[in-house]
């Protein structure tokens, strides 16, 4: 049943919680001091850049019916669109350049180039999902409401078609998160489903009209002869773009080790917990400069939930100080290649689609969630020689932490040996079934051997037998 | 009527911007349908900063100094810039310092209609600016703001205003930088051609620090009906308000602008109470700039008109909601930027790490408690 004590889970003192929280707090003030001009002349080279590649994939897409201009065109297209929806509407959306005090860049005003209006997404993303990461019942992102991504959800026959809406969700993931925002919208602000003209309900329908006249309607009538190849190329990038936003959001919450929480950890929760439910929630993934820009800097997930308004072309610098604290009290700090990543999630949404009988794991132990109750039960091998038995501890040869991490690392290793083990006792078992089934077989052979002796025998006297009384016979006709 | 439902149509994606009733925003609207979410505007500002009406935009083209510790600052507004403006009001103008706005009001220095020969027919604006002993902005305006830079504006506002045409007796007293509104007053009378009575007593500490004396000097040359008289407070000390009956005798029937240091207001205000002359009295007082003092104060609700007093150490948030107003709010953390809202005066300070807020700021009312009297945009 997910994580419901981040203390036991973490295997960390309410002190060392509280340490670890000063220790986040340290480095989001030393980024805070540090903001200047190197970070201001960044996004605004940035929306110079997106600007400009947009302005330039559109005129390439007025020669369009040329192949190669089609193809190029829809390729700046995608990539303006990315970095659009990635490094600026995400990030600028959740403050993270309000410091910079400048209207046209600040969070309460940037609308983004998506189906869904900024507004709705900033209360369902930053406040919704940010506040509540990952808590069962609290942050409706688990999944998007149409995929069951936890063994704590209970299965339904819905979740067979889980990898076609999965294929779905990728392909018009736009859609799927301006449907999202705008239920979450409504419910937030109470406003009855009945209330066909209501604010929400306008403002949604007036972004979707411009966004799809833009891209379906506008753009192929402006250029004329060219208006198919346009609009397939204005539906390409958006595709590629759900696609990218997809995959990129995925492999940040649903790799393993990105933890789920119930409920009860947010009862009293302190800011030091909110910071390590946000580290244990959240995955990384390995990305060069490159990538790592085309995702909006997502691939430093973990960074951007402990501080999703600080300005995302910090968090390399600021991935390697969280990286540091997870080593200095032994976290562990779920990263892979975007592939690695992304295909334990894509395992999670196709196991997960089938019944629980079919799934070996619990809600306390499985590759997508787990609990403190995991370690219940377990006797971890070093522990053993300490005074307490107690994992709060530091290791008294190499003065190193013992937390999470190790624990983590050796209730696999033990898991393991005695998985091991009961497989070998299996083995053992079945070798000695079989060992008295041929023992068995040998007997039944043998009897039957002698049975068939006996049987033999018995003939042979019969025959003999037979044999005198027909002579006996032939005696007593002659008489 | 058909048409009109056409052309706001057209116009509704550029309803925000700046430019006012220009045809211009058919055009804008009808390009920002292609252009959507943005507007025509932010691409073509990153061609020129200036060709932008979402924001009010300037080039500032030339920097004069007035005194030691002064300058002017002479402007050429972008796209959407009303100049319709009436001698004494300010501006909001907004300063790129490491990558942070700075947002401040400073008075207009020049008439409305600044066509004159000597400027080319450009229009230009200008506002002076004296620098404050703390003042950040201000000593980083006087000290070096280099021609060429950007700055964002805002529409000019206020109410110290001279009407048109001017009252016919006219007593200006200021000091230091309280000259800088009546300036733009005195120069649009110059320009219009309508001076009258008018006799203007300004007070500074020593006669270097007078700002436009020259200006004022010549003005009263060519207009023999300007009667320029300086205190210079160094030498004579304060100026007394009871010395007014012997200086100038006429003063109870002259129409009153008012503008320096609060003190210096308060005290008019009183004597022109006493003399049952109120209402003939104008003042403007400077939102002096400052840093936020103490802890707590009284919060206003600007919108909804409440207010309440609290200590350093309640959120705005809190403090809104403990008198029913409707605040926006979400994960009261300070993550979210749902609960944003705009300080429209007064100073807040960031609970998390202390930095302060000031008038302008856009805050996160979860985490911002009041430093000083404030006025909330809500």
């Amino acid at each position: 049943m997910a994580i419901t004590d981040i203390q036991t889970f973490s295997h960390l003192t309410a002190a060392d919680i509280e340490t670890l929280g000063q220790e986040l707090d340290t480095i989001r003030r030393s980024v805070e001091l540090s903001r200047g001009e190197r970070d201001a002349k960044y996004i605004r080279r940035t929306i110079a850049a997106q600007r400009g590649l947009e302005v330039a994939g559109r005129a390439v897409l007025f020669g369009s019916r040329n192949r190669w201009a089609w193809l190029a065109g829809t390729a700046l297209l995608s990539v303006a669109k990315i970095i659009e929806n990635m490094e600026l509407g995400h990030n600028i959306s959740h403050g993270q350049w309000d410091w910079m005090n400048d209207p046209e860049i600040h969070s309460s005003t940037w609308e983004w180039d998506q189906t869904g209006p900024s507004s709705q997404w900033r209360r369902a993303h930053n406040y919704s999902h940010h506040t509540y990461t990952n808590v069962l019942g609290k942050d409706e992102d688990l999944g998007f409401g149409i995929l069951r991504m936890t063994r704590d959800e209970q299965w339904r026959p819905i979740h067979l078609v889980q990898p076609l809406a999965n294929l779905l969700l990728a392909a018009t993931f736009e859609w799927g998160i301006a449907l999202h925002d705008w239920a979450i919208e409504k419910e937030l602000t109470g406003t009855p489903k009945s209330e066909l003209l209501s604010a929400p309900n306008r403002e949604f329908a007036r972004k979707i009209a411009r966004q799809v006249s833009k891209d379906f309607l506008l753009y192929p009538a402006l250029t004329g002869p060219a208006w198919k190849s346009t609009l397939k190329a204005n539906a390409t990038a958006n595709l590629v773009r759900n696609l990218w936003a997809y995959a990129v959001i995925f492999c940040g919450h649903f790799p393993d080790g990105a933890e789920k929480f119930t409920i009860e950890q947010l009862e009293d929760e302190t800011q030091a917990e909110w910071y390590l439910r946000q580290m244990l929630g959240s995955a990384n993934f390995k990305a060069g400069p490159a990538m790592a820009f085309m995702s909006g800097n997502l691939c430093y997930q973990i960074e951007h939930h402990l501080f999703p308004d600080l300005p995302s072309n910090r968090y390399p610098e600021i991935a390697a100080r969280v990286r540091e604290l997870c080593d200095k009290y032994d976290l562990p700090y779920t990263t892979g290649s975007l592939g690695k990543q992304y295909l334990l999630a894509f395992r999670t949404i196709h196991k997960l689609a089938l019944p629980d009988r079919f799934l070996k794991r619990t809600a306390d132990d499985a590759p997508e969630t787990s609990s403190e109750r995991k370690f219940a039960g377990i006797t971890l091998p070093n522990t053993e020689r300490w005074a307490d038995n107690n994992w709060l501890l530091t290791d008294p040869e190499t003065g190193q932490r013992r937390g999470l991490r190790s624990a983590l690392h050796e209730a696999k290793v033990v898991l393991e040996e005695k998985a091991r083990h009961e497989k070998e006792v299996l083995r053992e078992a079945k070798r000695a079934l079989k060992e008295k089934a041929r023992q068995e077989k040998e007997l039944l052979r043998e009897a039957k051997i002698a049975l068939q002796e006996k049987a033999r025998v018995e003939q042979a006297a019969l025959r003999r037998k037979t044999v005198r009384e027909k002579g006996f016979r032939v005696r007593l006709r002659r008489a | 009527m058909v048409f009109k439902n056409v052309r706001d149509w057209l116009e509704a994606p550029a309803a925000s911007v700046a430019e006012r009733g220009g045809r211009l925003n058919v055009l804008r609207g009808a390009v920002a349908r292609v252009t959507t979410p943005l507007l025509p505007d932010d691409y073509l500002h990153l061609a020129n900063p200036l060709w932008s009406a979402r924001e009010l935009r300037g080039r500032i083209v030339d920097v004069r100094k007035e005194t030691a510790d002064s300058a002017t600052l002479v402007i050429k507004p972008g796209w959407g810039f009303d100049f319709k403006f009436q001698p004494g009001q300010y501006i909001g103008i907004g300063l790129l310092v490491d990558g942070r706005w700075h947002w401040r009001s400073y008075s207009l220095t020049c008439p409305p209609d600044w066509n004159a020969p000597e400027h080319g027919g450009k229009r230009l604006i200008s506002i002076a600016v004296k620098a404050m002993p703390e003042g950040f902005l201000s000593s980083h305006i006087v000290g070096g703001v280099k021609p060429g830079t950007i700055v964002r504006l805002q529409a000019p506002q206020g109410g110290f205003v001279l009407p048109y045409p001017p009252p016919a007796k006219v007593l200006f007293l200021t000091a230091g930088s309280g000259i800088t509104p009546v300036m733009s007053m005195l120069r649009a009378m110059d320009r219009r051609g309508l001076v009258s009575d008018v006799v203007h007593l300004h007070s500074a500490r020593t006669a270097e620090d007078v700002m436009f004396g020259d200006e004022l000097r010549a003005l009263h040359d060519r207009h023999p009906s300007f009667q320029s008289h300086l205190h210079l407070t160094g030498e004579q000390g304060k100026f007394a308000l009871a010395d007014l009956d012997a200086k100038f005798p006429d003063w109870r029937e002259r129409d009153t602008w008012a503008c320096g240091p609060a003190a210096m207001l308060d005290e008019i205000e009183q004597h022109w109470r006493a003399a049952g002359l109120a209402e003939r009295l104008h003042v403007e007082r400077f939102e002096i700039e400052r840093s936020a003092i103490g802890e707590g104060g009284t919060v206003s609700f600007g919108k909804s008109g409440r207010s309440v007093e609290v200590d350093g150490a309640t959120s705005l948030l809190e403090a809104g909601e403990s008198v029913g107003v409707q605040m926006p709010f979400g994960c009261r953390m300070g993550i979210c930027q749902t609960c944003v809202v705009t300080l429209s005066s007064g100073h807040a300070r960031d609970l998390r790490n202390g930095d302060e807020r000031r008038e302008g700021d856009k805050v996160q009312t979860c985490i911002s408690a009041a430093a000083g009297d404030c006025t909330l945009d809500v």
